[in-house]
């Protein structure tokens, strides 16, 4: 009877960034291994709600398909994850479907996640090695140590942390613990460490670094095992170092 | 200016939570267990801490001062979070969702404790055994007061594990667990001493 086997979906929608969200059910045919990706195609091929009313296909995003790319997060069944590496089979029905509401919602399943690019910004996650002349190569890293910072450099900017986080939201400036992260990595990095300061003192600005409050939601819920809180705590220390030296003084600028 | 104020006061915030405020609370419910030795020994204890030198000088600035910005700054900061446990019910997520309940629980009543006692003693009431005795002589009283005093101990056992995570002091999630551990074996510990206290008063 598998021919006959289906899946229900509920899909919290939305038309547009100004209009209020709604459920829709769908209820589509199943087929071994699929994703949630291939679900919601499925909803695009033939775009009839469980009522059997024509509708409009459900919007989302997506682009690697192997979960590197952080595009297609999105809530399914309350946990924020990609929707890539969510299979069906693995999923109780109905499979409860969401955007992650941190972020302006554009349509449907589709989130803005431009903040995130900007806090990349505002903590100058990048190496600068751009001079006016060859600077010739810079210092080498320890291997265990480039291992190491591998692990950080898998952030994909999905935003499942900043999801996770109850001090992210739209009451409060907090940039949540993806950046964060990323100021450790490019601090550890031989040549990102001459820029160590001007990257702890954007932390260390409001919105930053201090508005962390330990409910540490966000390890737990990184598909890429980043380990955040341990990245947090260590800029703590580091900020902590910094802060004594703006204050007292001292000739590492 | 404007920058960089918010990772200060947030700092601030974390520091006075301990120094002063937590050892403060400390060392008041060891004066209270005094009360457990009778009321003679309490009233002695309370008199002596009365009679200490620079006493409206200790009082501003190393109780109502820090403990005023601890409160207020410590209300922004409760009421901005949003808090999810329903959603993610992991342990840490449980302790942060209680760290802001008991502050607020906290608040209360210490506000009202405050006025019960060190108010009323600046319009002339004497602080001592019998004062105590008649306030939670009222079982509805002497409720308020243990849910109070277990709610500060837990506030400052638990605030204690977040200054360390803070200040940089317990990075790796080892040493994060270990002071989860130390920092409860605190609030028990605390909690006996403030219960065993008010109960010294029935």
């Amino acid at each position: 009877m598998s021919e006959n086997k289906t899946i229900r979906i509920i899909v919290t929608r939305q038309d547009r960034p100004d209009t209020a969200p709604y459920e829709e059910e769908f209820v589509i045919p199943y087929r071994p291994n699929m994703n949630i990706i291939s679900a919601l195609m499925e909803i695009r091929r033939n775009p009839v709600n469980a009522k059997g009313e024509k509708t409009t296909p459900v919007a989302w995003e997506m682009n690697c398909l192997e979960e590197v790319c952080g595009a297609c997060s999105m809530v399914i069944n309350g946990k924020p994850r990609q929707s890539c590496t969510a299979l069906v089979d693995q999923l109780e029905q109905p499979i409860r479907l969401e955007p992650m509401r941190t972020f302006p919602v554009i349509r449907d399943l589709q989130v803005d996640r431009s903040r995130m690019f900007d806090s990349l910004k505002k903590v100058k996650a990048w190496i600068p090695i751009d001079g006016t002349y060859d600077l010739g190569p810079g210092p080498r890293m320890p291997e265990r140590k480039r291992q190491w910072a591998y692990e950080l450099s898998k952030c994909m900017t999905c935003g499942v942390c900043l999801e996770a986080c109850p001090n992210v939201n739209s009451k409060s400036n907090f940039i949540g613990p993806a950046p964060l992260s990323q100021v450790r990595l490019f601090n550890a990095h031989p040549t990102g460490a001459m820029h160590k300061a001007e990257r702890l003192e954007a932390i260390m600005g409001d919105g930053g670094l201090a508005n962390c409050g330990n409910s540490q939601n966000c390890v737990q819920s990184c598909p890429k095992g980043i380990p955040l809180t341990t990245s947090i705590a260590a800029l703590n220390r580091a900020a902590t170092i910094q802060m004594f030296r703006n204050f007292f003084g001292s000739d590492e600028v | 200016m404007a920058q960089n104020r918010e990772f200060f006061y947030r700092r601030l915030h974390s520091l006075l939570g301990v120094i002063p405020v937590g050892l403060f609370l400390t060392q008041h419910l060891v004066v209270n267990h005094f009360a457990t030795r009778g009321a003679d020994a309490f009233n002695k204890a309370a008199a002596f801490m009365e009679q200490l030198p620079f006493r409206y000088f200790l009082e501003i600035f190393v109780i109502f001062l820090p403990l005023l910005f601890h409160a207020i700054y410590g209300l922004y900061i409760a009421f901005t979070a949003q808090n999810n446990v329903s959603r993610y019910g992991y342990f840490r997520n449980w302790m942060f969702m209680l760290q802001r309940l008991t502050g607020i629980i906290t608040l209360i009543f210490v506000v009202w404790h405050v006025w019960e006692t060190r108010v009323q003693a600046a319009f002339g009431a004497e602080v001592n055994y019998d004062m105590m005795a008649n306030i939670v002589a009222n079982p509805f009283m002497l409720a308020f007061y243990i849910v109070g005093i277990v709610s500060a101990v837990f506030h400052f056992a638990n605030g204690l594990w977040s200054f360390f995570v803070s200040w940089g002091i317990t990075v790796t999630p080892r040493s994060q667990q270990i002071s989860t551990y130390v920092t409860m074996g605190i609030f028990v510990a605390l909690s006996i001493v403030g219960i065993r206290a008010i109960l010294a008063f029935v």
